[in-house]
């Protein structure tokens, strides 16, 4: 390298030319690597500062004890198994998250498959409505559902009364408590899976179901030999993200029923929440917290394995 | 005779099956048109009920008439919550962690992308997939932890984070600025690579590259990313409300909880109203720019 | 304007030797054509010179000067992409001037180059347009332009016209030549079509497997080729290689192809092929226009045979004609008028005054 440029600056001088060589330092703040390390430092900053260290301080804080004095080890842990609340957001949380992208996921599919249908100049308005609910803040919709789940005033049970039906105590009850919940979370949710499908089912080529058609498929079967193959993967991914999200999910339990009545609709963040910030036991609250995370980690693994399979086959 | 005996049949039948085919279809389409009526309902009525609870006085909310008819329409709802000094903060508070976290994330995710897309450097390929993963860590795993971080930082520093409506600005860019960054990499990887070549050959630097021909370029990206960083700042509700007490220092989808939600006393028809005008920021950007909005929600795949 | 030159060049990517010490050098004004098989290293060699790969090994100078740690922007070249690359959200002439405004140059002076390359391009009525509202033909004028405006030291074209279709192409060509007898700059241009690497070259280099096989005159590639890979390559349709040894029978030199097909060799040829040992396995090169129709055809050096041909392809100012010898697919040039017809035995005559004869072994042309 050294004689390279010794060599370069003495036929540079000879000829006088705008060629030069560049000066060690100068050199490695324009090397491509050193520029692009300063362009994402920022980035690593603030994963690692923001995420990656408070991550970790979590576990940290989940071992000690409510006044954060002394060392507990997994105290907070076997003391979090002993209680009978934890055990039933364990249940709630799986029973949620589940419950619910199922749900969205087919009322997603199937809402994709009827916009799909119609011509494609009115599709974007119909799209454009059934967003809505992905639009507005998820505490402010909540709130109207609050307001739709009143104990004295519901409107539902206000259309349910001409029925002879109710009043139904929509989030005074454990029953319907955990299904108010679930059902403002599909209504917020399933949108998200309805955009998502929809151009999934556009991506799927037209000559495919033309061949079908020919082959004799009926209806049925080209959503099942067809469309749902081809998207198998947009509909892995899209469930496994929404698991992760629903599953984490913290505005509309906190503000349709604050986890009541009787914790029996609380999920991990809500719970966390109530004993790390409301009571004041920032040990516990990470403990719980910190429960999350196997589940969050394994569905993150799994995405992760299909978007390198998606990455792969596109290259 | 029997000639035309067969074409007779057959003419019909054939006519009969295009009829049925057509048939089908306007079947399919009148079905599809009736069951997306109803998603619409399902989709539609909550907001549609907020307008409705907002145009009533607290008396016609506690009558016995129908709740989802409107009898004496009314504005005075808004004409208080828009007069009040309180709610205007909310709102200021809003805009200004928003606007600051916007701007905060595009400085971040911009240069951050380029050089994950573009510049290939050591640990590059595990930051871009740490990006993602880091995306994919939900604010419930972190507020406690980084709640009692910004109070060990006040012990440390005697600056104080917690209660100050910058705190959420400190505290959002971890939600937008992965999401943003991935975006960006997606739209900067899809830029032919001979186009920065033939920048540097013209004699443009990295960062010349990057104002000049990327941003221009990816100019849809970036208000996709910039959207999506307004939308997830401007609902945000877990942080500000473990971070932030103080009225004046609160955002809005906290403050209208918090302060209009007096004890047991919901007076329903401004806090219809207070939803609806905070739901109104992101419904806006929604009608206008509604395909950037999608693909930026979309564009990896986001909350649900 | 400059010289180029390369010396010892070698690129490595991850172990993988993408370029083997390569030697090159082109003189100022020279219209260099690189031209190659995909993967035979011809493209990284120009941006190797272009300064976007880094050189593993040996050095490059452009105009005395080694460049190997010069970054591309101080190389003072100008490049021409395949996909053109122009910057979609600009004009053409803000795309042609991008590269003078990062440098700081006076108005007045861009808007004199601009006008001028315009000018010499004809895309005068172009300027105010984006690239997206231009043709293909049009869009190839603006990537020449943002080069010629620089009036840089060389020229470097990375097959600049395989995105356009056939008859644009042979107009682009043609255009290329011409706007390089106006500018002369030094020109290195990449390509893996020979018919284009032919009619543009002063200098043809051909590369395989990331090697220089031979370095010519278009005219030297055709009729002395190096090496099997060049006759294969250049010229189309490729040289017929026919195995066969040399034999002497009656004190005369001859090729024995088989035993219908042993010809005498020209006295010229005979003298310098008499050292080859007569139990080498050689190739016998001839190229389809030298197997033609017997009718046609004859005089000292002419040899006829006769064969069943497969398949005949007329074109109109030829018939193309395609028959087996020992197994090997033999493809010659006949006269339309001598008659000759899929499935029919054709008298046919090879012009041994122009064969070649190659180690088969090797590859060498002997």
């Amino acid at each position: 390298m050294a004689d390279v440029a010794i060599n370069t600056t003495s036929r540079s001088a000879k000829a006088g030319s705008r060629a030069r060589p560049v000066s060690g330092v100068r050199k490695f703040f324009q090397k491509k690597s050193t520029v692009a390390f300063f362009m994402a430092l920022p980035l690593i900053l603030l994963i690692a500062i923001l995420v990656v260290y408070p991550a970790l301080y979590s576990i940290h804080l989940a071992t000690l004890n409510k006044s954060m004095q002394r060392y507990v080890g997994f105290g907070n842990f076997t003391f979090l198994f002993t209680r009978e609340t934890f055990w039933m957001v364990v249940r709630q949380s799986c029973l949620f998250a589940i419950t619910a992208v199922i749900f969205k996921a087919i009322i997603g599919f199937v809402a994709a498959h009827f916009v799909h249908n119609v011509p494609a100049n009115k599709q974007r308005k119909w799209r454009g409505m059934l967003l809505v609910p992905w639009v507005v803040p998820p505490a402010m919709s909540t709130l109207t559902w609050l307001w739709l789940f009143d104990p004295s005033y519901s409107a539902f049970n206000w259309i349910l009364a001409h029925f002879s039906i109710g009043p139904i105590p929509w989030t005074g009850d454990t029953g319907w408590a955990r299904f108010a919940v679930i059902l403002v979370n599909i209504w917020a949710g399933a949108p998200f899976f309805l955009i998502l499908y929809l151009a999934a089912l556009k991506s799927v080529p037209e000559q495919l179901y033309e061949a079908a058609a020919i082959d004799g498929c009926n209806w049925w079967q080209r959503v099942w030999f067809i469309t749902l193959p081809m998207m198998r993967n947009i509909i892995a991914i899209t469930a496994l993200f929404s698991l992760i999200v629903t599953f984490a999910n913290f505005d509309i339990v906190r503000i349709l029923t604050a986890g009541g009545p009787l914790d029996s609709t609380h999920l991990f963040a809500t719970w966390a929440f109530k004993l790390g910030i409301e009571s004041s036991d920032i040990p516990l609250g990470a403990s719980v917290s910190l429960f999350m995370f196997p589940i969050l980690a394994i569905a993150a693994i799994f995405i992760l394995r299909d978007i390198n399979q998606r990455g792969n086959e596109a290259s | 005779m029997t000639m035309a005996a067969t074409i007779d049949k057959a003419g019909p039948r054939r006519k009969k099956k295009l009829r049925s085919m057509s048939h089908d279809r306007k079947w399919a389409l009148r079905w599809s048109y009736f069951f997306l009526t109803l998603f619409a309902i399902f989709f539609l009525f909550p907001p549609l009920y907020t307008v409705i609870t907002s145009l009533k006085t607290s008396g016609e909310i506690s009558a016995a008439v129908n709740p989802w008819w409107v009898y004496h329409p009314t504005l005075s709802n808004y004409k208080e919550l828009l007069g009040s000094s309180q709610f205007l903060r909310f709102f200021l508070n809003s805009a200004m962690v928003s606007i600051c976290v916007v701007i905060i994330t595009m400085l971040i995710s911009i240069p951050a992308a380029f050089a994950l897309a573009r510049m290939k450097f050591w640990g590059s390929a595990t930051l871009a997939t740490g990006v993602f993963l880091t995306y994919l860590i939900p604010d419930s795993l972190l507020f406690i932890p980084l709640f009692k971080m910004f109070a060990v930082f006040h012990d440390y520093t005697g600056i104080q984070l917690l209660n100050h409506w910058y705190v959420l600005v400190v505290v959002y860019p971890t939600l937008t600025v992965p999401f943003a960054t991935w975006i960006m990499i997606g739209y900067f990887a899809s830029i032919p690579k001979e186009l920065d070549e033939a920048a540097i050959m013209d004699g443009a630097t990295w960062m010349q590259t990057l104002l000049r021909i990327f941003v221009p370029v990816a100019l849809p990206g970036i208000i996709a990313a910039t959207i999506f960083a307004f939308t997830v700042s401007w609902a945000q509700f877990l942080y500000p409300l473990a971070f932030t007490t103080t009225t004046s220092e609160l955002v809005l989808p906290v403050g209208i909880i918090t302060t209009l939600i007096k004890g047991d006393v919901f007076n329903w028809g401004q806090i219809m109203t207070g939803a609806l005008l905070s739901a109104a920021p992101p419904l806006i950007i929604y009608a206008f720019l509604m395909d950037y909005y999608i693909s930026g929600l979309t564009a990896g795949a986001t909350k649900g | 304007m400059a010289d180029v030159e390369l010396r010892k060049v070698v690129k490595m990517y991850d172990n993988v030797e993408a370029v083997r010490e390569i030697d090159l050098a082109i003189a100022d004004h020279e219209f260099v054509v690189l031209v190659g098989p995909s993967g035979c290293g011809k493209s990284t060699t120009l941006r190797m010179i272009a300064g976007l790969e880094d050189i593993t090994g040996g050095e490059i100078s452009i105009d005395g000067d080694v460049v190997n740690d010069v970054p591309p922007k101080d190389r003072d070249i100008a490049m021409v992409f395949q996909n053109y690359a122009l910057y979609p959200h600009m004009t053409v002439a803000e795309n042609m001037s991008f590269g003078l405004r990062l440098k700081r140059f006076p108005k007045a002076e861009i808007k004199e180059r601009v006008d001028e390359a315009a000018r010499i391009l004809d895309i005068a009525d172009l300027l105010e347009r984006k690239p997206k509202a231009l043709s293909g033909g049009q869009r190839q004028r603006v990537a020449m332009g943002r080069a010629i405006v620089r009036h840089p030291k060389v020229f470097l074209f990375d097959e600049p016209l395989s995105n356009l279709d056939a008859k644009l192409r042979v107009q682009m060509r043609i255009e290329i030549k011409k706007v390089h007898q106006k500018v002369r700059t030094t020109t290195v241009y990449v390509t893996h079509d020979q018919v284009e690497a032919m009619t543009l070259a002063d200098k043809v280099v051909v590369m395989n497997k990331g090697k220089i096989e031979q370095v010519g005159s278009p005219n030297d590639l055709y009729h002395k080729p190096a090496t099997k890979f060049v006759a294969g390559f250049i010229g189309s349709p490729a040289m017929n290689f026919i195995p066969c040894q040399l034999e002497e029978t009656a004190g005369k030199l001859h090729v024995r192809i088989s035993d219908k097909l042993t010809f005498p060799l020209p006295p010229e040829r005979a003298a310098r092929y008499k050292s080859i040992s007569r139990d080498d396995k050689l190739l016998l090169g001839l190229r389809p226009e030298h197997i033609t129709d017997a009718r046609s055809n004859s005089g000292p050096g002419f040899e006829s045979f006769e064969e069943r041909l497969d398949v005949t392809e007329p074109m109109g100012m030829e018939t193309l004609i395609y028959f087996p010898i020992e197994g090997a697919q033999i493809c010659g040039r006949a006269n339309p008028s001598a008659g000759a017809q899929d499935g029919a035995p054709l008298k046919m005559a090879v012009d041994l005054n122009n064969m070649h004869l190659l180690n088969a072994a090797s590859g060498v042309v002997i």
